[in-house]
């Protein structure tokens, strides 16, 4: 067979590739932001739910949470008389989601807690609230600093999609995988696999570079 | 039954106690994998900077070239390369070494980068300081920017041993009977997989606190200015 017949069907996988990593990133920037300003909340048990997600979901391996997802959930809600059973695409949202959010909440509260002292301080001086200073002084100035960080999170979510196809998902790993099978022709196939994947990974770098521009303007000009 | 070890299906608690054996069982296969990953990704990776820190462009351009498209694809999809692609031509590895193989490649790109970061962090005035007191190229290398850059790269090498670690249960698609395959195996005889996920997950934890722990001591253990020679 010609190499170019594998082609349509590897798009659509891609395709499935380029949703899931979409949607896993934006959920997994939610919780990063959530959990990430969470952790430095005044709040003990705003700050110990957050510093136990993020603990689970950077110290187990991502493939085990998501097979807990897809396998083990649907037992748990058995046993407690809810049906818990999870479609692959959304135990694959969000097991991705779940565990890039734990690495970014730690990026976002690394960044928010880079924003220097006096900068609080003067903007208690100027009295707004904490709410105020969180919102209006310090994150403006800390994503900035997050986002090369965050461009890395976002290739590492783009190279974990290709886990979802273990549960089945058919995303570009899982069709290359199925036209192996029919035709034996596995160089062809992964070589053709492995740069369509870091195609997609240049794409997505060179999105993250422009969004890293467009907020590079909120940096202070002292820093 | 696996490894020769039965299961005790009573109860949850008798169940869990009697799969812990058999788990455990993977995990050495998970730690001998990491460790065989993690030495291939040093030695390559170490291969990799040095190339990439070439003077001629002909050698470091390729280089960097293969460590950008290595960093940018996924693991499994290098796994399945590996896996398929090497037997045809002629090399046949078992499933546990082409596995390590392919998290060593993976990382080498990760500790490539470590390495050159390590080395450019030395101060210039430091190389400069060595030829004003006329040392060798090869001197200054060994005696005065290795020293400085060994306990800036231990670190983060040792954050990519636990990012490796948490890596292998990918292998167990080549069948390489790690933890998270051994829990698979079992919840697919018992239609039990609840308990023996559950008990990776918290197994997975406990390594991972305890190798974080070790790259955390050995951080505040290693001299921050350089490991003095004799």
């Amino acid at each position: 067979m010609e190499w170019t017949s594998y082609l349509p069907p590897l798009l659509q996988g891609a395709w499935v590739t380029v949703q899931l990593t979409v949607y896993s990133t934006i959920l997994g920037a939610v919780l990063a932001f959530a959990f990430g300003i969470g952790k430095l909340s005044n709040n003990w048990l705003i700050k110990g739910v957050s510093i136990g997600y993020i603990e689970i979901f950077r110290g187990t391996s991502l493939l085990v949470q998501l097979f807990w997802l897809y396998f083990a959930l649907p037992i748990a809600g058995q046993a407690i008389g809810i049906d818990l059973r999870l479609p692959p695409v959304v135990a694959g949202v969000l097991a991705l989601g779940l565990n890039i959010g734990a690495y970014g909440a730690e990026v976002v509260r690394g960044a928010i807690q880079a924003v220097p002292k006096d900068q609080y301080e003067a903007g208690r001086a100027l009295n707004f609230t904490p709410r105020q200073a969180m919102w209006r002084i310090a994150l403006p100035q800390a994503v900035p600093e997050m986002m090369p960080t965050f461009g890395n999170l976002a290739v590492q979510n783009l190279k974990d999609t290709a886990l979802v196809s273990l549960i089945s998902l058919g995303d570009l790993a899982f069709r290359a995988e199925n036209i192996r099978n029919f035709t034996q022709d596995s160089t062809t196939v992964y070589t053709l696999v492995l740069f369509m994947y870091f195609g997609m990974a240049l794409v997505l770098t060179a999105f993250m570079k422009i969004a890293e521009r467009s907020v590079g303007r909120w940096k202070t000009a002292g820093r | 039954m696996l490894f020769g070890i039965h299961w005790d299906t009573s109860s949850d608690l008798a169940f869990a106690a009697s799969i812990l054996p058999i788990l455990l069982r993977g995990m050495v296969i998970t730690i001998e994998a990491t460790v065989l990953g993690f030495f291939i990704a040093l030695v390559l990776g170490l291969v990799l900077a040095v190339l990439k820190a070439a003077p001629t462009r002909i050698v470091s351009w390729p280089a960097l070239v293969v460590t950008e498209f290595v960093r940018d694809t996924p693991l499994l999809v290098q796994l399945f390369f590996l896996y398929y692609v090497l037997p045809e031509y002629g090399i046949v590895l078992p499933a546990f070494l082409t596995g390590a193989l392919a998290l060593g490649v993976q990382y080498s790109a990760y500790t490539s980068e470590v390495y050159r970061a390590g080395l450019e962090a030395v101060n210039r005035g430091q190389h400069e300081a060595a030829r004003a007191l006329n040392l060798t190229t090869t001197r200054t290398f060994t005696h005065i920017v290795l020293p400085q850059a060994v306990p800036r790269v231990i670190p983060a090498l040792g954050n990519y041993l636990v990012s490796i670690m948490k890596d292998v249960p990918v292998l167990s698609v080549v069948t390489v009977l790690e933890m998270l395959n051994v829990a698979k195996i079992i919840g697919d005889r018992t239609f039990n997989y609840m308990i023996p996920l559950s008990m990776v997950g918290g197994l997975y934890l406990i390594l991972t606190i305890l190798a974080s722990a070790g790259v955390r001591y050995l951080d505040l253990k290693l001299p921050k200015i350089g490991i003095p020679l004799k």
